[in-house]
């Protein structure tokens, strides 16, 4: 029956028709639009593996792990690409970065969640969320202006001038203060607030039935938390912590005023040093040659195989975590 | 309503008459009366009347007086619409040589296997100076620091580490410099400013052609490194103790303590428009015009100066009307527009280097036509 009526229908009741009211068309749509984004990561590779095809020819793979960053030549040493500088200064600070972050922002997750007042929760939570949107140059500048000059006074100057004395990668001198330590609790700051707000979520979607059985066990509520509810989510919190780490990997202009551009390598973190991010936004538009501009190209290539690496380690760890029901409770 | 659009019309063309006459007028005033200035020819050059759009990329440093060029020059001349985009002396040397450019600014000219392998009819026209000036923060120094080459090359090689070494103190005998670590600050981008920085540095000192050499970027052997002029800027500014250098412009323009360097002839100098100018003096010249002036020989020469240019096509333009309107755009910029740049703090180019800049333009051509030939002056 259905047939008999085509003839008198128009070209959009066809359509309709033939494609469930638009439902192939939506999904062939969104399925471009996904396959965008795949297309973006793949064009990125290429053009950044091609980009570097120069310092692969003339230098090699050894190029990772060399020293020596001196973009041009003189009478004692030809010009060398040495990545080395800026990857250590990448995973130093980012991991400075992480490690003070981490514990406060999910202290700072889990009480939101959990501990805090209704009153309080979304003026708090707001603010948590608002210290994320702020762009990373005010970072920068706030770093420069007040932090830089706090830090350097109070902290890395007498650090370095006791402790320092017989602790190398404490040692002095602190010169302006800018270096990897500083760049690294900046770094801190600006994620703390990703890995917050994640964990917050996180944790709110943990069901209430988790929490009620070791209260009606008899459990603290710090047992509760430490017990029931993070070891429920921790799958989530530990990609929080991945997504903060993903921001300082790649963090770049807080880190460029901050971090003093040094490629020496110098054991102190209180010493200047330079990320691979922030080499590439100060070198690249005025390389001094094909060569230097490959060197570059390639520590950006270096930077983006960090990240996916980091992520498919954060997505690995997340499947073995949740691999089995919730362990680690011993109630 | 119709008595309101014709009110309107009026005061419209009547302004637009007022502006014309604020804009020619000067120049007919000057037809109309014959005055016995001594150069007639300015009166009878005039930019051709032909359409075109020009493109152009390159160096930040000449930035603030190209467009300021730029947009006097479309009241000059209408039917030209120019762009000029500050992405760097490198960025901008790889634009023009990839024919995305009609014209490149750079601070550093280009090398000779560059110009061989990539580029063979690169003109360089040079259109002001600039000059790089070491700026310091220290309290104790009452009056202006003075540097020889030696001791800036020993600060930025870290072997001068402390303000009251013997070498800094010998030649500023009236300052009681304190007992406190020199904090060398550099440029972490890439930059022309570093280029004409180190380049005096290797010529001065043969450690640092040795062991650093010269360039837009290097291996810097001690201190920190800060984004752009105001990082350099601003970090001297907040470290008691700090030295950094800034394009003069900068520091004239935000008022930086500037130091006397002793040039060549033994002479302590200020970075002044009119020193960096007599730098120009100071050099031979050769043909391509291609040369650094730092260090330059004459009793006042500021020895921390260099070029900017913009790089042309000598034979390699297709576009007749193009090419027309890039030279007389150049041109202009040589001779009237040498007034904005002192005004924007750029220093003007010595008479005799006018000369040979607009000689580079007559050598272009389109076909076997010469594309420019206005009066030498």
């Amino acid at each position: 029956m259905a047939q008999v009526q085509t003839t008198g229908e128009s070209f959009w009741q066809r359509l309709e028709r033939r494609t469930q009211h638009g439902d192939t068309l939506f999904w062939g749509l969104t399925l471009f639009f996904a396959l965008i984004v795949i297309g973006l990561v793949v064009a990125v590779g290429v053009v950044t593996y091609n980009g570097s095809a120069l310092i692969r020819e003339k230098v090699g793979w050894s190029f990772l792990f060399g020293t020596e960053w001196s973009p041009i030549d003189t009478d004692l040493a030809p010009a060398s690409f040495g990545a080395w500088p800026a990857i250590r200064g990448t995973l130093l600070s980012a991991g400075i970065a992480v490690m003070l972050a981490a514990p406060i922002a999910i202290g700072i997750g889990v009480f939101l969640a959990e501990i805090c007042p209704v009153r309080l929760r979304t003026p708090l939570s707001f603010m948590v969320e608002l210290l994320a949107a702020i762009p990373s140059v005010i970072y920068g500048v706030w770093g420069v202006i007040v932090f830089v000059p706090f830090f350097t006074d109070y902290f890395a100057t007498p650090i370095s001038e006791s402790v320092g004395a017989s602790i190398p990668w404490l040692a002095g001198p602190v010169a302006t203060g800018r270096g990897i330590m500083v760049a690294g609790i900046v770094l801190a700051i600006m994620i703390l607030p990703t890995i917050a707000a994640i964990t917050r979520d996180v944790l709110s979607l943990v069901p209430n039935t988790q929490r009620e059985v070791l209260l009606a066990l008899g459990a603290t509520r710090w047992e509760v938390i430490w017990q029931a509810v993070i070891p429920y989510s921790r799958a989530g919190i530990i990609g929080g912590v991945m997504l903060g780490l993903g921001r300082a990997l790649g963090e770049t202009m807080a880190a460029t005023m901050l971090i003093g551009n040094s490629t020496r390598i110098e054991e102190s973190i209180f010493a200047p040093g330079v990320t691979a991010a922030s080499l590439v936004a100060n070198e690249l538009t005025n390389a001094n040659g094909p060569l230097h501009e490959s060197a570059l190209i390639s520590v950006a290539l270096v930077l983006f195989a960090i990240t996916l690496l980091l992520n498919l380690a954060a997505r690995l760890l997340i499947w073995y975590v949740n691999r089995g029901p919730v362990r680690g409770g011993r109630v | 309503m119709l008595r309101t659009k014709t009110a309107r019309s009026i005061i419209a063309v009547c302004s637009g008459f007022i502006a014309l006459f604020m804009l020619v007028g000067p120049a007919y005033g000057a037809k109309g009366t014959p005055t016995p200035t001594p150069a007639p020819v300015q009166q009878t050059w005039e930019p051709r009347n032909v359409n075109a759009t020009l493109k152009g990329s390159g160096a930040t440093f000449p930035n603030p007086l190209y467009q300021t060029w730029i947009s006097v020059y479309k009241q000059v001349n209408p039917s030209v619409s120019i762009s000029y985009q500050a992405v760097g002396s490198g960025q901008g040397q790889t634009d023009f040589i990839r024919y995305l450019t009609d014209f490149g600014g750079t601070d550093s000219i280009l090398t000779d296997e560059r110009i061989k392998a990539e580029a063979p009819d690169t003109l360089h026209v040079p259109t002001v100076l600039g000059a790089v000036v070491p700026t310091y923060n220290l309290d104790e120094a009452t009056q202006p620091l003075r540097f020889s080459a030696e001791t800036l090359a020993g600060i930025y090689l870290g072997d001068i580490t402390k303000w009251n070494d013997p070498r800094i103190a010998a030649e500023n005998p009236a300052i009681d410099l304190p007992n406190r670590r020199i904090t060398v600050v550099y440029r972490s981008d890439a930059s022309g400013t570093s280029a004409v920085w180190t380049d005096y540095l290797a010529k001065v000192s043969t450690d640092w052609r040795t062991q650093v050499g010269s360039g837009t970027t290097v291996k810097w052997p001690a201190g920190i490194g800060a984004p752009g002029n105001a990082g350099v800027a601003s970090t001297v500014l907040r470290t008691n103790g700090a030295i950094g250098y800034v394009e003069l412009v900068f520091a004239l323009g935000n008022k930086l303590p500037v130091p006397q360097v002793k040039n060549k002839a033994g002479n302590y100098v200020v970075p002044t428009l009119a020193n960096v100018t007599a730098a120009a003096a100071g050099v031979t010249i050769p043909a391509d015009l291609r040369v650094s002036i730092t260090n330059a020989d004459g009793a006042n020469s500021y020895p921390i100066s260099a070029f900017t240019y913009i790089l042309v096509r000598q034979q390699t333009y297709t576009d007749l009307a193009k090419a027309q309107a890039l030279t007389d755009f150049i041109y202009w910029g040589l001779t009237e527009g040498q007034g904005a740049s002192t005004r924007l703090g750029y220093a003007p180019l010595p008479g005799a280097m006018r000369v040979k800049a607009i000689e580079q333009l007559q050598k272009i051509r389109v076909g076997n036509k010469q594309v420019f030939n206005g009066p030498v002056k």
